[in-house]
């Protein structure tokens, strides 16, 4: 078979899901927007089709090394296929309710998916780049999907902006890189910087750029600015998106490069990604105390999530990187019942809100939501039956494993401080005065999701543990 | 810097023995290089947004006259056709339309001013940092050709490699390109209420017995249609 063709079977799930966002593109423009729904169940289809082709297809290099499929991208790809297809479904409700029912949601969606398929198998500088990009020029549409709502356009503009200073960066970190180093290639740049090439002052300057660019891209401190007015900005729906998938694609993209790339250097990447590490993981503890705002509360968890998983990069093993892979997983599951949770927070009129002062009492008129929302924030701070306990146990055992005490207790004392605003919900919840009752569920489909997440995180989660973490150690030592 | 086994490069480079080329090349350097940071500053320093443009497009055309000395034409006539022809008239339309109070925008600068310097000395001090340690080194070996593309253009050299070797990038960028035209579309098109639109296929269904009607004027009143 000629290479090319080779190549193509090889990137079937990237190849899908182009085909599939050009399809329902063209579906959408033809039908308009009352197509809304079928095409985000075509969406969901594709997504499906595409995770099939990822998690079995075959596993090699491809396009002369610009691109390769491997265990770790398989992974991490029916990850994000997943969150994506979740994010795709839990907006129907919103969008039909805010009459912004445009069909454009699921196509937008399906190609900031196809960017990240792109970043995970990324090889190369430059599928690193495109992917990345293909991914924020759709995330900063979506974030000003709203576009006659001038929170939602000012979210969309200042993720814009920051995107494309960070973009900035990484690219003037690559070609660092690419002049000290030589190639653009994973491969024989961690060749070239295990060598003399690896101690000259470019390339560490490099590194430092293009860790810059990417740390931007998971909101890790002190590139985090965005994030909070994103998520408060941007639709609910939008914001439980940028929460789960996006942030799985730019980590596994973090921990290839650091692991793959830059091999040679771990001495010098391992300072960088502890430093953010606790940075990270204080700031998202302390900065959500003062929140009144849910999203922006969710932003500050999620900025301390990246955190503890940035642990496991740093202790850059493979029980470490796998600990990362499996962090993601729970992580993603808990933030996206937690945002489904959030979009049931209408008032009677149906409109959103968003203060948390409105969950006061939510237990007596809503006690399901408030029984899953209790589970989702026990979980989320890390409450030992609860699956959140587990990950994070797995990355300070791996810090654990390689020395770097200080990572770990700074850990558990985060965790400590973030468990006061997680609870604080719970305590909102079930002890305060009632609160005007939310308007009822509207969606059996959003319903499910957040029974669905509830049960996942609940003690009945640890039957998800085995195969997770073996999935996840299978994908961590395709990168060693 | 080495010579030989590339003919078609930049005439200080083929030639060297030739003083009268060397002069004439070096001559053009630094012409092209000094108008290039001067029209740079002017961008930068004139009042008017428009002049601003145009010392901007002089920039680009002198940037391109360097490419062309380092035998980079493709680069040149791409900087020429791709900023100035499109990217530039397009900032000067936008400039144009826009009614941007630029004296309200400058007011900020000088609250700004010490966290952009520190910024600026930052990353120069970082620059020569690096361009201390090894730039030399690389700049003695940078300039040979790769291996396959010994005795082409680089348009040539370009082509080869677009639809081959970069395929899977080069499609993807397409891809990017088709992300930012529906975002585009999706936050700036509307339907606007009252437009009138062209319905081609009531114009072809329209019969004589739909579009003419008889009717019968009483002198002095006028009709109503």
């Amino acid at each position: 078979m000629h290479p090319t063709f080779a190549s193509i079977q090889i990137a079937a799930p990237e190849l899908v899901l182009t085909i599939g966002s050009l399809l329902t593109l063209m579906l959408g423009v033809f039908r308009g927007d009352r197509s809304l729904v079928p095409l985000t169940w075509v969406c969901v289809l594709i997504f499906g089709i595409a995770g099939v082709a990822a998690a079995t297809g075959d596993q090699a290099a491809a396009f002369g090394g610009l691109y390769v499929a491997d265990g770790f991208s398989a992974y991490l790809k029916v990850m994000i296929l997943a969150a994506a297809a979740v994010s795709a479904v839990l907006a129907l409700p919103y969008l039909q309710h805010a009459a912004t029912g445009r069909f454009e949601y699921p196509v937008l969606l399906m190609l900031a998916t196809l960017g990240m398929c792109m970043m995970v198998s990324a090889n190369d500088m430059l599928t690193l780049y495109i992917g990345l990009e293909l991914l924020s020029l759709a995330s900063y549409t979506l974030a000003a999907f709203h576009r006659n709502e001038a929170r939602s356009s000012e979210a969309g503009l200042k993720y814009f902006i920051l995107g494309a200073l960070a973009s900035g960066i990484l690219l003037y970190g690559i070609s660092l890189v690419y002049g000290f180093g030589g190639s653009t290639n994973f491969e024989t740049l961690s060749a070239t910087l295990r060598g003399p090439a690896g101690q000259s002052t470019g390339v560490v300057f490099g590194l430092v750029f293009i860790l810059a660019g990417l740390m931007f891209k998971i909101s890790a401190v002190p590139f985090h600015m965005w994030t909070p007015d994103v998520y408060e900005g941007a639709p609910t729906p939008v914001a439980a998106f940028f929460s789960a998938a996006p942030k799985a694609a730019a980590m596994g993209l973090l921990v290839r490069v650091c692991v793959e790339a830059f091999g040679g250097m771990t001495f010098d990447w391992r300072q960088i990604v502890s430093v953010v590490a606790i940075a990270s993981m204080l700031l998202g503890a302390v900065g959500a105390i003062g929140q009144t705002n849910i999203k922006r509360l969710l932003a500050y968890s999620s900025i301390a999530n990246v955190g503890f998983a940035l642990i496991g990069l740093a202790a850059g093993t493979v029980e470490g990187i796998s600990g990362v892979l499996f962090y993601m997983a729970v992580y993603l599951v808990m933030t996206l019942g937690a945002f489904v949770c959030v979009l049931q927070m209408r008032d009677a009129d149906g409109k959103p809100v968003e203060t948390l002062s409105s969950l006061n009492g939510l237990s007596r008129s809503r006690k399901g939501l408030a029984a899953a929302l209790a589970v989702l924030m026990f979980s989320l701070a890390g409450i030992p039956p609860l699956l959140g306990f587990w990950p994070k146990f797995a990355v300070f055992t791996a810090a654990i494993d390689t020395q770097l005490y200080l990572l770990a207790v700074i850990g558990v004392v985060a965790s400590v401080i973030g468990a006061y605003y997680y609870l604080r919900v719970v305590k909102a919840m079930y002890f305060d005065e009632p609160a005007p009752a939310f308007a009822a569920s509207d969606s059996r489909v959003n319903a499910g999701l957040i029974g669905i997440a509830a049960l996942f995180c609940s003690p009945l989660g640890m039957l998800a543990i085995t195969p997770l973490v073996g999935a996840a150690r299978v994908a961590a030592r395709a990168l060693f | 810097m080495r010579r030989g086994g590339r003919t078609r490069r930049a005439p200080f480079r083929t030639a060297p023995s030739d003083l009268k080329t060397l002069v004439t090349a070096v001559f053009a350097f630094y012409l092209f290089a000094g108008i290039v940071l001067l029209s740079g500053a002017a961008t930068i320093l004139s009042k008017n947004p428009v002049h601003s443009v145009l010392w901007l497009i002089l920039a680009f055309f002198n940037a391109a006259g360097l490419f062309i000395l380092l035998g980079a034409e493709f680069l040149a006539m791409l900087l020429v056709i791709v900023y100035v022809g499109a990217v530039a008239v397009l900032f000067l339309f936008v400039v144009m339309m826009l009614d941007i109070d630029f004296a309200a925008l400058r007011a900020g600068f000088v609250k700004a001013l010490p966290v952009g310097l520190l910024l600026a000395v930052v990353l120069v001090s970082e620059l020569l940092l690096v361009a201390g340690g090894s730039v030399r080194v690389v700049a003695g070996e940078a300039a040979a050709p790769l291996d396959g593309f010994v005795g082409m253009t680089n348009t040539q050299a370009l082509g080869s490699v677009l639809y081959t070797k970069y395929l899977f990038v080069f499609q993807a960028s397409g891809i990017v390109l088709l992300t930012a035209m529906v975002g585009a579309i999706v936050l700036t098109h509307r339907q606007r209420a009252g437009t009138k639109r062209q319905d081609v296929g009531a114009q072809v269904a329209r019969t004589p017995a739909s579009s003419i009607s008889n009717v019968k004027p009483v002198s002095g009143e006028g009709v109503s249609l």
